[in-house]
């Protein structure tokens, strides 16, 4: 039987993949966060999970204004990273699994949950940022992806409530699919952080260290958060952190094994979690 | 219908509700089309003209023309719409965030390396506007 073994929770700003690409991690810059995530990509060479449900959103790549789907699955047997405006990012093409996906979206919609399916979904820095922050530069992934993608731009976002609600129902169709696979779960996005405005710049470090422990420590705080506390302690682009929210929920009684955080990347603060369930 | 919403007094931040969805469609849909590198091309060869295909306000026309990037989020701009603008011409997220917060590059930059803005005195506009 398939089985979601473990989580991730981690931002992806695009400049973490710019970095990656072009050769700078060890610069000054980037090196700490960098020596951050060792210990993560140890943890995952070890893991070795054969599929990662990447949990992220869309920045007007895939989907536009003119389709704004609050969760969609991509069912689809490859992604190809897209032209975010600088040319597609030099990644490898994205490997779906078709099959686990759309028992996925079965099982979800028969539970209530009415997931958009998506066959066609050119992924972008939010999905494949993630996947070099923890597999590097590979020649090809070493897992397939079936990634989940959530509107976190358009207000009003999932609350975190539905979010946490939506990973238990993965965990519960994950466990019944009738293959042996280990499946890790990826929340990315955050942590605060706001881009725009005559605010822009903002980072609340105290907000995303306690984001962190409250992940294992008091989850209910987390779910129960809404729009206008992330808005304002973490930023205009803070409250991507509800995909966290499905990661955890997918897990069960998650145990913590590494985290990183590190300011800034970018305009953000970085963070990184590896949880185990049980 | 958006009349003080419970996010309506933090500062500086333009959330993209319906509100700004509705008025920024055509503003962000142009930003979108420069995903497309032969639409890149075209907007560089004649920015003005290229404009014609989308409708776009004759204020949101000045905002791109000008690379207004605060008028462009008052004008229901969304920033990862708006930032393909950016990217088109060259620019960081720094950098526009200096032009947003009226600061330079060089300033920006080091405010972020320093830890970023601190929430302490930016949660609220009243807070600003004892300033």
């Amino acid at each position: 039987m398939a089985k979601i073994t473990s989580g991730v929770g981690t931002s992806h700003v695009p400049a973490i993949g710019a970095a990656v690409d072009k050769g700078l991690t060890e610069q000054d810059y980037w090196k700490p966060l960098f020596n951050g995530y060792e210990k993560a990509r140890e943890w995952i060479a070890k893991e070795k999970p054969d599929v990662c449900i990447v949990v992220y959103n869309d920045h007007a790549s895939a989907f536009s204004l003119e389709l704004i789907p609050t969760f969609a699955i991509g069912v689809a047997p490859e992604f190809m990273p897209a032209d975010e405006g600088y040319g597609p990012r030099q990644v490898p093409p994205v490997k779906g699994h078709p099959k686990l996906a759309w028992h996925l979206c079965e099982s979800l919609i028969l539970n209530e949950f009415d997931i958009t399916i998506a066959n066609k979904m050119p992924v972008d820095h939010g999905l494949t940022v993630p996947l070099s922050i923890m597999y590097n530069q590979p020649e090809e992934w070493p897992c397939k992806v079936i990634p989940l993608a959530v509107n976190v731009i358009q207000y009003p976002q999932p609350l975190g409530t539905r979010c946490f609600a939506l990973g238990q129902a993965i965990r519960e169709a994950v466990a019944s699919f009738d293959e042996d696979l280990k499946v890790c779960i990826l929340g990315t996005g955050g942590m605060s952080h706001q881009l725009q405005g005559e605010r822009a710049g903002l980072v609340n470090e105290e907000f995303d260290i306690a984001f962190l422990n409250d992940l294992t420590a008091d989850p209910e705080r987390l779910i129960n958060m809404r729009h206008a506390e992330y808005l304002r302690e973490s930023g205009s682009e803070g409250a991507e952190l509800v995909m966290w929210l499905i990661m955890l929920g997918a897990l069960e009684d998650p145990k913590e094994i590494h985290r990183t955080y590190h300011v800034p990347a970018s305009n953000t603060g970085a963070g990184l979690i590896v949880l185990e369930s049980k | 219908m958006r009349e003080n919403r419970d996010y309506s007094d933090i500062p500086g931040t333009y959330v993209f509700d319906s509100h700004h969805s509705m008025l920024g469609y055509p503003l962000n849909m142009f930003c979108m089309s420069l995903n497309k590198s032969e639409n890149r091309d075209k907007f560089r060869a004649n920015e003005s003209s290229y404009l014609d295909q989308y409708p776009v306000s004759e204020e949101q026309r000045k905002a791109i023309l000008e690379r207004d990037w605060l008028g462009m989020l008052r004008l229901g701009g969304n920033i990862y719409y708006t930032f393909k603008l950016a990217i088109f011409d060259g620019l960081t997220m720094q950098k526009v965030g200096g032009l947003m917060s009226g600061v330079e590059e060089e300033e920006f930059k080091a405010m972020m390396i320093a830890g970023g803005r601190k929430p302490e005195g930016n949660r609220y506009k009243s807070e600003w506007e004892k300033k």
